[in-house]
């Protein structure tokens, strides 16, 4: 996916709350980073542009509960860009309660080995 | 078609009143508003005060039935169980050059006929109201001023008149009338035809239309004037009265004022425009309101703003028919002579809200000078009783309520201590509340520091549920302000 | 079944109020009850589904439910009183409460230690006095919040934000995740109210535009919002003529700053600092009237959740202290103040025996960015007491600097500690 993306890229990097300004670069078929403030900076700015993942946070629909939606996350970050596909399975879920924190609602989300969890009891 | 002796055309304050004090008679009411709710126009959005009376040209209509209706209020508050408060008010000097103006009103006053004016000096005046501005030079106190919940008279009336029999169609606009031979035999709508013997046109912003469907008063014109206006919060600040600017030509002017629920309100400005439903606030109206009430009450700040809102009067350019007197924007309140069958009222602004009860009963004079044998009902009841409105109730008499019904045991609008119990009442009362401007109106509800933003998704559930509809369906204002545009989990696929 | 005295009452039950009933139960008070006016207890965590809770103190990334539910497990194992679905209407400064359910109706409840853990509203859209119609679809993002992740609904198809702020990218994102579209999102300082990492997961990656220094001029649409119109803004936020622009949507979400819900306390007779909005407080979270404590959002705006539990937990034993009267009583305390590039101070009063015994955090918010290199210093009589070094300081984040213990020899005597932060 990164061999796709045009270089050089800026990205912001979220590390840490500073947010430091990466550029990275592309020479000789690897990757650079400059202006990284500390190593983590450097990993996450490799990790980003080689692949992307992101912690996501939804909710699914659930029966008999007082409120109609249980709010769910993946138990690991997730690639970046198959965020949308897993949007979409999960509006397909349906639960029922009692859900506990914790339950897997999406086993090995898409194949990526990550489970989708529920945030609370309910 | 439908039949009804009487058809009133608009369900703001004066149309209300009509139909409570026409309620009284063996007549059929049908009073029809175009809008979702009544009084959700100008009725809804004025300064709140019943004025002495001191303020309209003498010998005027404005003044006559100001005057007229004054002492009425009282009675109708106590019958109608709505907030209404006599404190008085004051017209407030500022720098010498002002006082002269005060006599001039105070004089004016007198001859129209207002009883407990004094003339106060700036010492007097700063210490009843210790916030006024320092440079006051005096001031004109009129002890008949109050202030009322200005839609609360109108929903008060409205009931009232239900309760004694009338008819209340909402969403329901007048299109046409229907005549023959000169003389108007119904009222055509968009929700169909209802006949008639009389119609009255309560139609506010819209009375010149509304008579020129009749033939009536060509020349007549509405120009709706847009007044701005400022809620400061209650805890911040807190006036004792209600305190004018000395007035100009046209307008009474910006005023810093107590209201009936304890917040200060400063407002209004007087802008004149075509559109009869810009209601917009602008940045140069909220200035000059700002400006206007730092004259009387320089402590006045942005940081004590909790609300904005903006209202029309419905000026008219009648001038006043009694000769020799020089008012060129009085009210129309006749019996009209070109058509049979036509009450016609228009141009009531200011004092509008103040004069109400005196205009209705003088339509009731006009019926029976045009020969209507008006038979009183042996079983009209005047008193329409309010119900528990938990913020102004005692630990004791919130529990007794609650004993009786749980439901007001759960608090819905923090701010403004609204139950769930009052809610819900509100949806099944006589004339119901079907939205959540409508509930807000009837119960202060998200009028307070968050403006609504705790209870929108409580009221909008309960609205559901009691009106047995999607929360999907539930609307700010009726169709087309729904809050809500689908269940989280739909989404439309491309 | 309640009761009708309490050694300790907490009023909220969001992350304050049950941090600091927990830690109350914990430090020898048998009788500690939560009233909470929602179904559940959990307060706003309740609808904050992202990650971003408990980094700091558990060394994880949890969504807010999550962080919530173990101090409500706590708290019930603990055997914690709670009323829900009640409603404090009034509270005296003798600490005497009058509260409203459903089930009991109007119940009077004395507590011999009481803390406030109220949170925060939104700003209205009325505190902006944003000009233009009043249609449905104007709404603060929290309410939006709640709609979307509690109640099930979507309140609008096409956003735009007014404000920076983390509720407003959060729901930024999260609008998108459910099918929305987000056309802007405008900020009328020249600099990001929220957290860099809120920009880049919420905004960025999802091409959503942030004009800074921009605002909405008015809205539009009668029924219904039907679009908005936008305006760039100078430094003193006076609109630039012609950089007007309509954007078309159907829902406004207003994020434009939190404020301390103090309602109570004004009752209770605390003194509110103007500057926070919330009480002025000591280092134990002890308000001005002895015996009142308060913890979290409502004695100022916190960044992270973390911060918040660890106020709630000092609160509860300061407050668990009093209930046993074994709370010292303070017999010099010095006063905080925000000097330069500093909007605000918590604690607003140090007590040098409690600062003796153990340190004291204090905490504030730069007023304006520095996006280099800077000191945070406290000064006293034109002395430096101590300072740390900061990579950048931003109005967003909250600074911390920690007063310790021999600190108090070097403060006796001063009446002011004056915070300053400054380039390095």
């Amino acid at each position: 996916m990164a061999e796709e993306k045009n270089f050089p890229q800026e990205i912001i990097c979220v590390a840490c709350p500073k947010g430091c300004r990466l550029d990275v670069l592309r020479e000789n078929g690897e990757l650079l980073v400059n202006n990284a403030g500390c190593k983590r900076g450097k990993e996450y700015a490799f990790a980003e542009t080689t692949d992307p993942r992101r912690m996501v946070a939804s909710t699914v629909r659930v029966e008999n509960a007082p409120h109609p939606l249980v709010p769910v996350y993946t138990a690991e970050p997730f690639p970046k860009g198959r965020i949308q596909d897993l949007l979409e399975e999960l509006r397909e879920v349906n639960l029922e309660a009692p859900v506990k924190l914790g339950q897997v609602v999406l086993a090995d989300a898409l194949g990526t080995g990550i489970n989708v969890v529920a945030s609370r009891d309910i | 078609m439908n039949q009804y002796d009487i058809i009133i055309i608009g369900g703001g304050v004066v149309g209300c009143m009509a139909a409570r004090y026409l309620s009284r008679y063996q007549l059929k009411i049908l009073l029809i508003e175009k809008q979702e709710d009544i009084g959700s126009a100008t009725s809804a959005a004025n300064t709140a005060l019943i004025h002495p009376g001191y303020d309209p040209v003498v010998g005027s209509l404005k003044a006559k039935l100001n005057v007229a209706a004054v002492p009425l209020w009282p009675q109708l508050a106590q019958e109608l169980e709505f907030p209404y408060e006599q404190i008085g008010d004051y017209v407030v000097a500022v720098g010498a050059e002002e006082l002269p103006k005060l006599e001039s009103l105070m004089q004016r006053g007198i001859a129209n006929g207002v009883t407990g004016m004094h003339l106060l000096t700036g010492d007097e005046m700063r210490r009843r109201e210790p916030l006024i501005n320092p440079l006051v030079s005096g001031a004109l106190f009129a002890e008949t001023g109050a202030m009322v919940d200005p839609f609360a008279a109108t929903i008060a009336a409205a009931e009232n008149a239900v309760m004694n029999g009338v008819t209340i169609l909402r969403e329901t606009e007048f299109e046409d009338f229907i005549m023959e031979k000169g003389r108007i035999i119904g009222v055509r709508t968009n929700h169909g035809d209802f006949g008639c013997r009389w119609v009255v046109n309560a139609a506010g912003l819209y009375s010149d239309v509304v008579m020129h469907k009749a033939g009536v008063r060509p020349e007549f014109k509405i120009t709706p004037r847009k007044g701005e206006y400022l809620i400061l919060d209650r805890a911040e600040f807190q006036l004792k009265s209600v305190y004018f600017p000395v007035p100009s030509e046209v307008t009474k002017g910006i005023l810093a004022t107590a209201t009936v629920h304890g917040n200060t309100v400063l407002g209004p400005t007087a802008v004149d425009q075509e559109d009869k439903n810009d209601k917009t606030n602008t940045p140069e109206g909220l200035a000059e309101v700002l400006a206007g009430g730092k004259k009387l009450v320089p402590a006045v700040d942005l940081r004590h703003v909790i609300a904005i809102f903006a209202g029309l009067r419905a000026a008219g350019n009648a001038p006043c028919e009694e000769p020799g007197v020089n008012c060129e924007y009085d009210f129309i309140v006749e019996k009209s002579k070109n058509i049979e069958g036509f009450i016609n009222l228009g141009g009531i602004e200011s004092p509008g809200l103040s004069s109400s009860p005196a205009i209705a009963l003088r339509v009731i004079e006009l019926l029976k000078d045009a020969g209507e044998n008006l038979k009183e009902k042996a079983n009209w009841n005047p008193l329409r009783p309010a119900r528990p409105c938990f913020r102004h109730m005692s630990h004791a008499e919130r529990q007794k309520v609650i004993e009786r019904d749980e439901r007001y045991g759960r608090i819905v609008c923090r701010c403004e201590t609204v139950t769930e119990g009052e809610i819900i009442a509100e949806i099944h009362s006589p004339v119901p509340a079907l939205s959540y401007d409508a509930i807000k109106r009837r119960t202060w509800l998200g009028t307070g520091r968050c403006q609504g933003g705790f209870d929108m998704p409580r009221v909008t559930q309960i609205l559901a549920r009691e009106l047995g509809i999607s929360e999907l369906e539930v609307s700010k204002k009726g169709k087309d302000s729904e809050f809500l545009t689908r269940h989280t989990k739909d989404v439309e696929h491309d | 079944m309640t009761k009708n005295e309490y050694d300790v009452v907490v009023v909220g039950s969001g992350p304050g109020g049950l941090a600091s009933a927990i830690e109350a139960k914990k430090n020898g008070t048998e009788d500690v009850l939560i009233i909470e006016r929602d179904t559940e207890l959990g307060g706003i965590l309740l609808q904050c589904i992202h990650n971003g809770f408990g980094v700091e103190l558990f060394k994880e990334d949890l969504p807010g439910p999550s962080y919530a539910q173990r101090f409500i497990q706590e708290a019930l194992d603990l055997k914690v009183d709670t009323l829900l679905d009640s409603m404090v209407l009034e509270a005296t400064p003798d600490r005497r409460l009058f509260v409203t359910s459903r089930k009991g109706g109007i119940q009077e409840i004395q507590a011999k230690a009481l803390i406030f853990a109220m949170g925060c509203r939104e700003r209205t859209r009325a505190q902006i006095r944003l000009p233009g119609t009043r249609p449905a679809g104007v709404y603060t993002a929290g309410t939006a919040q709640r709609w979307v992740n509690v109640e099930g609904f979507m309140p609008g198809k096409r956003f735009v934000i007014l404000g920076s702020g983390d509720i407003g990218m959060i729901m930024a994102r999260r609008l998108t995740f459910e099918g929305a579209k987000v056309e802007r999102v405008l900020e009328i300082m020249p600099f990001l109210s929220g957290l860099m990492r809120n920009y880049v997961q919420c905004l960025q990656d999802f091409d959503i535009p942030l004009q800074l220094q921009h605002t909405v001029k008015r809205i539009i649409g009668d029924r219904r919002v039907e679009a908005v119109e936008t305006v760039a803004v100078d430094e003193r936020f006076q609109p630039i003529d012609g950089t007007e622009e309509i954007i078309p949507c159907d829902t406004l979400l207003l994020s434009v700053g939190l404020i301390p819900e103090n309602e109570l306390s004004r009752q209770a007779g605390i003194t509110l600092d103007p500057l926070t909005s919330g009480p002025i407080v000591d280092s134990r979270f002890q308000t001005s009237v002895p015996g009142i404590f308060s913890a979290g959002n409502v004695v100022h705006v916190y960044d992270l959740v973390d911060w918040v539990t660890q106020a709630g937990f000092e609160a509860g034993r300061g407050a668990a202290l009093y209930a046993q009267g074994k709370l010292p009583v303070s017999t010099s305390t010095i006063q905080t103040a925000g000097g330069d590039n500093v909007r605000y101070v918590v604690p607003q009063r140090i007590d040098l025996e409690a600062l003796a015994q153990s340190g004291i955090p204090l905490q504030m918010r730069a007023r304006l960015p520095i996006e280099e290199p800077a000191w945070v210093e406290a000064v006293t009589n034109g002395q430096q007491i101590t300072r740390r070094a900061l990579p950048y300081a931003r109005p967003g984040e909250m600074v911390t600097l920690n007063l310790r213990p021999d600190h108090a020899d070097d403060l006796r005597g001063a009446d002011t500690i004056t915070l300053n932060i400054m380039k390095r």
